[in-house]
Parts: C-alpha cells; structure tokens; sequence
C-alpha cells in the first residue's frame, strides 16, 4: 500500500482539510498522524523521494552499503514505512512558493482559511487548506569567513547530502571546519565511506563548557548522550583534531586552495580541495514570515523562530510548524513535535475534541521537554563564536548573491539604518534569489553588535512569495480573477490602467468586500 | 524620554520626498533635522518602478504636467549633483519610454488622454509619438503579437531608485544633517516660537516643519492647520532575476535596472490594507508582461513586493504652507522619484525663504473644499 | 574532488559545456558535475566570481546551471536524464532579443 501519488497539477484538489509541508521527520509524523482520520490532506515535498534532509535517500540506498550512515539514520525506514502506509495523498516534487490567509470567500463555512501557491511539473496552482501544518525543517547556519564563496568549500550538510543521495566521497585534501554534532557525525561517516580527512578544525569555544556543564545530567539521560560520546571518541582517535580554531580563512584563485586558521595567536595553513563548514542549522521560517507569522529570538540557539503555542500553532489562524523549522531539535524531537501539531491542527478544524486532544498530547508533550532538556547542554556547548557569525573583515563577503561585503553593511548602518530591511534597500543584500537564507542572520547579528541592540529588536528581511523559484510563466498561468484583472487593468475583463489614476466608482464597487484588513 | 533641544527645520519622513527637500534645505546652508519611523515602517520609497515619467501625467491639471516636465529637465543636474557629492551614480537613463495598448480601446484611450493635456497646456506638455505594432516592433523587436501598439515619449526615463536613496541619504549626512530612525511623530503642537514635535522618544522643538510622511500626512497635518486627504492605493511589483541588459528605456509594465533586475508593474487596490502580496494579482501582472515580451516567460521571479502609493482623491500632489501656522508646509505626492528635482531645487528654497511661490497654489488641498482643521 | 562510493549499474549520459559525461540514475546534476571533477559551475552575474554548489539543498543559489536551454537551473534540485544538455553560466541571464538602444 502506498499513499495516493500526485503527478500532475490536475490531480491536485483545489482545497484540503489540512495540507503538511515537508517530509522530513516532523512532516512524516505529522502526516501519518493526520491520515489516520476521515479528512482531506495532502503532503507536499519539493523532493522526489521522503525523508527531508535528515533521512536523505532512505528509500533508495542499500542498508549494507550504507550501514555506516548509524541507527540514527536508519530508523528513518520506520518513519517513511508508516507514511506509505497512510493513505494520505502525497505530491513530490512540488514546491510550496507562498502561504497567506485566503482572505475573501469562505471556506466550507469555517472562515476563508488559507491559500498556498504550489509549482508542480511546470505548473502553478493555488490551492485551499483549512490548516497547513509547515515542516519544512532547517538549513545550515552560514559561517561568513573570508573566501567562503570560493568552489571547493561547502556546508557539511552539502557533504552529508552529496554522500547520502549520490554516494559522493571527497578526496584530495579534505577539512572540516566548525564545530557541532553534525560536524563530528559527518567526519565519522566519512571516514566510514573511506574517506581520507586531513584534518577537523574545531571552533568550539571552550569557555562555553561551564556554561554547559549545568545541563550535563539531562544530556546524560537523553539519546543524543552515549551516540555523541562514542561519535566524538571515534573522531577523535582516527583524524588530526586541531581545537580552539577563533579564525578560517579559505584562500585560492578560482577554487579553494588553502585553509588559513588562528589558534591563540597564531596563524597556521592548511593545504586543501574541499572545506565542509559547519556551525549548527537555524530554523527555515521563509514561508512562515512571508505569510505574516510573528517570528522571535533564540537567544540560545542564536536564531529566529516562529512564535508558537503548545500545539505549534502560530501567531497566524490556521498555520502550525512542527520540527527544526519551530526550533532546531534533532530528529527524534521532530517526530514528535509533528504528532503534537498534527493533533492541534486536527482540534483546531474540529475533528478531535480538545479534552482528546489534550490527552493524547499529553505523553507527546513530556517527551517533547525531555528532549528539549536535552538538548540545551548541546545547544550552549557548541555556540557558534561571536567571529564566526559577526564577519570582522570588512572584504568578507556577506550577501553571497549580490557580492555585498561587511565593510560596506557597516557603513550603512553607520549611516542610521534602522533595520534590515532599509539596509537592504541601502546594499541590495538579501535581494537575491536564496532571499537573506544566506545572509539574514548576519545582517541582524551585525546590526545588533553595532547598535548595542538586542536582534530580537533589531528585527528581519521582510520576505515575500515567491519564496522558491518560479517562472514569469509560471505565475502567469494562475487563473485570472476579476478581482486581480481590475487592479491591474482598470476592468474585470481586462483593460488598462497606463499610470495609477483616481479609482473609479465602477472600479471601486468591483472590488468592494473582496479583501479584509489584516 | 529625551529632549532634543531646538531645531530650526525639521523635516518628517525620510522618504525619497522628505530626504530630496531635506538635500535642498542643506544645499542652501541650513541643516534639518529628519525624523524617521522605524524599520518595517510603510515606505512607499522602498517599493517603486523608480521611473521618471512625463507621458499621460497630468490630464486636467495642467500644472502638473508642466511640473513633471520641468522636473525630468531638471533631472540630469540633479543626479550630477548628487553625484559629485556622494560619488554614488544614482543610473539616469533618460532614453524614453513606452506606453503600450493590448487592444484598440486601450490605445484610443491613451492617445485621447495625450491630446487632451497637449490641449489643455498650450501644447508644452511632453511630445510624444503614437506607434502601431508594426512601428512598434521596429523599434522593440520581439514586441508580441498581440500588442496593438504603443505610445513613445521621448523625455521619460527611469533611475536606479535605491542608489538614490541611499545617495540622498548619503548626501545630507554629509552635509551635517541629522537622521533619526524610529522617531516617529505622535504629536505636533504649534507654539510662539515654532512647533513642539512630540514622539515617544521625546521631543524636539522646530522652527519650520515639513509633513513629508507619506500616508501619515494626513493624521499630521490637521495638527498644523492643513489636510492631506488621502485614499488608499496599494500597488504590486514582481522583480525577476538579474538578466544582460535588454530593455533600456522606461515604461510602466517593464523596467530594467541597471544591476539587471527587471521590475514588472502594475497594480492598483483600493481596497486592501495588507502588506501582503496578493498572488492572483502577480499572475495577472505576469501575463501582461508575456503579452508585451513573450521571451520574458522563462525567467525567474525572485520576489515581489507592495506600496502604498501616496495618493490624493485626484491623483495629483499637494504642497502646502499652513495659513494658521506659516512656518508648517506639506508635500505629499506619488511620483518622489521624478519630481525630486522640483523638491530640492524648487521646493526647498521657497520652503527656506518662508513663503511657497504661485508654481504651488494650485497644489493646496483647499482644491478637495476639505473643511480645514481647527 | 569526490568520488563514487559505489559504482553505477546503469549511467545516464549528458554533456556538459558540450563534453559527454556520464552520471548515475539518481544523480543530480549537482551530484553529478562534482562527481567528475568539474570546479566552477559558473561565473556570478554581479562580480563574475566563479562559483560551485555550497548548500546542496537548493538554498543557496549558487549551483546554477542552464539545463536543456533554460538558464538559471538549481543543479543540485534537478535529476540528470539521459540527452541533458547542461552549460556553465557566465554573468547574468541573457534574454533572447535585445532591444537596441
């Protein structure tokens, strides 16, 4: 039995009770969760196979072959098992580009619900949910270090990627440089792949460990405990460990060549082909904030996050977020966080009660706080540095798309930028196409140094669909409405406006009732 | 709650029509003080075609017209001004523009507009040339087919809208001007000495203010003695990807930047108060492109974004000196960008000499018989 | 710069900047570039800075490729197939008719 696969944009409903974004963990879960009632729901995945970034290629590697992955990976069968066994309606390959309250005609009598524009196969649709439930899970956190454009170096999540969906082995002179349990769990499976690593440059900061040391007992209860220790054993006896790196710097002409890096006061080099950077995920929050959700601070975690209530639900009717896109927990903290939005996203249609679902989120939720417990000794262990995250080489590059360097962002904000977004009208970072995925965090780091300001106050880039690529085209292939016609030509049947003019009585009554104040 | 003392000019709004009269105030020796909101404030500066445009402006106000042509006049000294004091070239690109019809009423319609303010101002409105498809598609090949023809004037053009902002910024910062993000005004009392301009990060006294504040001119102006009605008017834009050059002059459905994006236009809502972007309406902006530049189907739209326009009842500015309180003046229009000029070489120096000239009596919002503020 | 772990049974072939390459089914075109070696997929369209997949998971941007005569194409989010034809970009897209000045 699998789920019903939806190829085409015709098989797709115009409207679903609840729609899940992403198939990772916390959407496998959530989806799982969701088909085991009689609504209408549909999974979408930008990928072609499930499994999110975290399981990576499940279904398609050999468990003999690629044993060396761990237990972590492989109980990722389980999750993806169970969701072929749902009946849920399933869209691979489609990319969700926007999400906003549908804000005119009712739906099924339970208010306007909410509108998601989807690219599948060429084409765009919008569709209808009453609930969307958003697991789109995380993305590496950008370490802005000198010739970090440079080919030749990428995130260790590029490397887990490259290993798990193509069995792609780096070779040459291969570092690792950062610091954080996926760092360390990619050099295991490397060198368990065969690889040969030339060294692991870790920029832990040691004087986090009294600061972690307090939540060592929880650590030491959790899963993630006796798998790190092990991890972190193996690692260290097998490669060249160098701690205490406060400085990288990628050098090369055309490619990289070098990796220069300062340990206490001294700079050292190391000849290299391939440079994997790691220092944590961050949360991706693209279609959250572009639907208008309040976003806030991690202080902790050093990111932003949507704001959400115990059933994940954000400041916006209708949208929940489950797994590392609420904030970064892992995997095993993902399955559950997709169940307890699934739940809540199910009482908040009507289809469980509140007392049942309280229930049965109960046990959900005193997993969720153990692992969160967890968690924290990680999270205060491996902080990122200050220098590491805040570029003080006014040529490092910031703003990969647009070139925009750190010299350049802090003149700007000398210059009385209140904020990201008019620094970004200032330099154009953050208007290229990732969007700020790239940048955002550095800018408001920045922004928040120089001003002696907390980020939460600082704020974020403004995002606006489309938050993936989609083609004039495309977008042009969405029914016209007569709405959308009027605003544009003058006519619900098409005319023209040649500059804005007064608003005619005939243009206003067309569109009267149609949008609601936000 | 701080109090920053006494300023003889204070400027509200650091917009693209707040810094250009700041400029203009600073370039004739004075330096204002700019209070700024913060920095999700509603910026119709932000969020632009950035053209400089004459064409169809201004049918039954000739005055305007006539302003609109005197300003793209103007613009080449002004870039080259803010240019030499800045170093940062703001990308003029005075080569023409084109109005384009997708059917034969559209184009009648534009063309009787055209005739209509060449009438209406003795013929010194913008000359311009009326093209079939086929004349047209000489001059733009790859032009549709289904393009019934179009309307090319020469004075039209377009800049690089946010080198200008910051060059604007950029410029009264050096000319000792003071900038205040997240000062925005709650209150403005007019005083013997001036005004006592209030916010809830304190107070400044000023000697002259100038209401450059966008949609919120029309809470502040009744505070000194004026009005800025306004009506709601939310624009959309989509950006696409950077591309090679390929469109080089100035219209209202395209416009290339001269970093490569290509802006695509336009919308007008009356309705909607969100900032969201409304996705129904992108699709129909995009097809409109295609029907004009079909080979622009293909490329990526990396994001889009709204404005407010600042948009009276009629579409045309207002500037104003306060009757009850001289020493206040107000500038609210939708086109910043072309008329920047008029604001710091033609505005500001009347604004600074203390009495606006007979060029803005037309403008004043007693046009609207609006009942003044007590 | 990487190597197969294990070796295809089945390639796909597709050239890229007109040199025939193979790559495994499954593959992406990302995958596949790194996988023989290939360093710069393009040249960026601001600075002309040459430029190779970082993030692996389409959001970064900086593996783009024209595939098939489309330009602008996230390689690590595309599937090699058999007959691509897939090109290295050099500054920003160019847009079929320029309109002369």
């Amino acid at each position: 039995m699998t789920a019903q696969i939806i190829t085409t944009a015709t098989d797709l409903a115009p409207a679903y009770d609840i729609i899940v974004v992403g198939a990772g963990p916390a959407g496998l879960t959530a989806a799982t969760e969701v088909a085991a009632h009689s609504i209408s729901a549909l999974v979408i995945n930008e990928s072609s196979e499930p499994g999110g970034q975290m399981y990576r290629a499940i279904t398609r590697l050999s468990p003999e072959a690629y044993e060396f992955l761990g237990p972590d990976y492989w109980q990722g069968t389980a999750l993806v098992d169970a969701f072929h066994a749902s009946r849920i309606s399933y869209a691979p390959r489609t990319a969700v580009w926007s999400l906003a309250p549908a804000g005119d005609a009712p739906l099924n009598g339970a208010g306007a619900g909410l509108e998601v524009g989807i690219s599948l196969a060429g084409e765009a649709r919008l569709l209808r949910a009453r609930h969307v439930i958003l697991a789109t899970g995380a993305f590496e956190r950008p370490m802005p270090v000198p010739g970090w454009t440079l080919p030749g170096v990428m995130t260790a999540g590029a490397g887990q990627v490259a290993l798990k969906s193509a069995g792609l082995v780096p070779e040459g002179r291969v570092v690792l440089a950062g610091c954080g349990p996926m760092l360390y769990l990619l050099v295991y499976q490397l060198l368990a792949a065969g690889a040969r690593i030339s060294a692991v440059l870790d920029t832990t900061d040691r004087r986090q460990l009294p600061k972690a040391v307090p939540y060592l007992p929880d650590f030491t209860r959790s899963a993630y405990f006796w798998k790190g220790v092990k991890l972190l054993v193996k690692v260290l006896s097998s490669v060249r460990f160098v701690r205490g790196v406060t400085g990288l710097e990628a050098v090369g002409n055309g490619r990289v060549e070098k990796l220069r890096f300062r340990t206490g006061r001294k700079w050292n080099e190391i000849d290299a082909d391939v440079v994997m950077l790691h220092q944590g995920v961050v949360p991706d929050i693209s279609l959250a904030s572009s639907a208008g959700c309040a976003l806030e601070w991690n202080d902790r975690q050093l990111a932003f996050q949507p704001r959400l209530d115990g059933d994940g639900q954000t400041t916006v009717s209708g949208i929940s977020v489950a797994g590392d896109g609420a904030t970064i927990g892992g995997a095993a903290l993902a399955e559950v966080s997709g169940r307890l939005a699934a739940l809540g996203a199910l009482a908040s249609i009507g289809v469980l009660d509140q007392t049942r679902k309280a229930d049965l989120q109960r046990p959900l939720q005193r997993m969720l706080a153990r692992f969160r417990r967890g968690r924290s000794f990680l999270d205060i262990l491996y902080r990122p540095r200050d220098a590491f995250r805040i570029p003080t080489d006014d040529e490092t590059i910031v703003c990969r798309c647009e070139e925009v360097r750190a010299g350049q962002i802090r003149s700007a904000i000398a210059l009385g930028a209140p904020g990201p977004n008019q620094l970004k009208t200032f330099l154009r970072c953050g208007m290229g196409p990732c969007q700020g995925r790239l940048c955002s965090l550095t800018v408001t780091e920045m922004m928040a140094a120089g001003r002696k300001a907390d980020p939460q106050d600082i704020g974020f880039y403004r995002l606006r669909p489309p938050v993936k690529p989609l083609s004039l085209g495309e977008l042009a292939s969405l029914p016209a409405t007569p709405e959308a016609l009027m605003a544009v030509t003058g006519s619900p049947l098409g005319g023209l406006h040649s500059s804005p003019g007064p608003a005619t009585p005939e243009a206003l009554k067309a569109v009267t009732g149609k949008t609601t104040p936000l | 709650m701080a109090y920053l003392g006494r300023s003889d000019y204070v400027v509200i709004g650091g917009g693209v029509v707040g810094v250009s009269i700041a400029w203009g105030l600073a370039r004739a020796g004075v330096k204002p003080l700019i209070l700024d909101e913060g920095d999700l404030a509603l910026r119709a500066s932000r969020a632009n075609f950035a053209l400089v445009f004459v064409q169809g402006k201004g049918l039954g106000f000739p005055d305007y017209a006539l302003a609109c042509m005197a300003a793209a006049e103007r613009w080449p000294q002004f870039a080259s001004e803010l240019e030499a004091e800045t170093g940062i070239d703001v990308a003029l690109r005075q080569m023409g523009g084109f109005s384009f019809g997708l059917s034969q009423a559209e184009m009648d319609q534009q063309r009787d507009a055209r005739e209509k303010i060449a009438r209406e101002t003795g013929g010194r409105s913008a000359n311009y040339e009326v093209l079939s498809y086929r004349e047209t598609r000489e001059r733009l090949p790859g032009i549709g087919p289904s393009v019934a023809g179009s309307i090319f004037c020469p004075k039209d053009g377009h800049v690089n809208m946010l080198r200008l902002f910051f060059a604007l910024h950029a410029a009264v910062a050096a000319r000792g001007c003071q900038y205040r993000a997240n000062h925005g005004v709650r209150t403005i009392e007019p005083t013997p000495e001036g005004f006592r301009i209030i916010g809830d990060w304190g107070e400044v006294q000023a000697g002259k203010v100038i209401l450059a504040a966008g949609i919120d001119n029309q809470r502040l102006a009744p505070m000194v003695g004026m009005a800025c009605p306004l009506k709601r008017d939310k624009g959309q834009v989509l950006v696409t990807e950077k591309c090679a050059p390929f469109f080089p002059y100035a219209s209202t459905v395209i416009c290339q930047g001269d970093e490569g994006g290509i802006k695509i236009g336009s919308s007008t809502e009356a309705l909607s108060d969100s900032i969201l972007t409304n996705q129904s309406l992108s699709a129909v902006i995009a097809k409109r492109a295609i029907q004009v530049f079909p080979q622009l189907a293909t490329l990526n739209v990396v994001r889009t974004w709204t404005g407010f326009r600042i948009m009276p009842p009629d579409g045309f500015p207002i500037y104003e000196q306060s009757r009850s309180a001289p020493s206040a003046f107000v500038a609210a229009c939708h086109s910043g960008v072309t008329l920047a000029p008029n604001h710091a070489f033609g505005l500001a120096p009347q604004i600074l000499a203390g009495r606006l000239g007979a060029e803005f009596s037309p403008f004043t919002a007693r046009r609207f018989c609006v009942p003044q503020a007590h | 710069m990487f190597h197969k772990l294990i070796e295809p049974q089945e390639t796909l072939a597709f050239t890229f900047d007109g040199k025939p390459l193979k790559a495994a089914r499954g593959d992406s075109v990302a995958a596949a570039l790194l996988a023989v070696g290939i360093i710069a997929f393009r040249h960026s369209a601001v600075g002309g800075e040459p430029r190779a997949p970082y993030c692996m998971m389409g959001i970064c941007f900086d593996c783009l490729v024209t595939i098939d005569g489309i330009a602008n194409r996230q390689s690590c989010q595309v599937d090699v197939a058999e007959g691509m034809v897939v090109q290295s970009q050099h500054g920003p897209r160019v847009i079929d008719g320029r309109i002369p000045e």
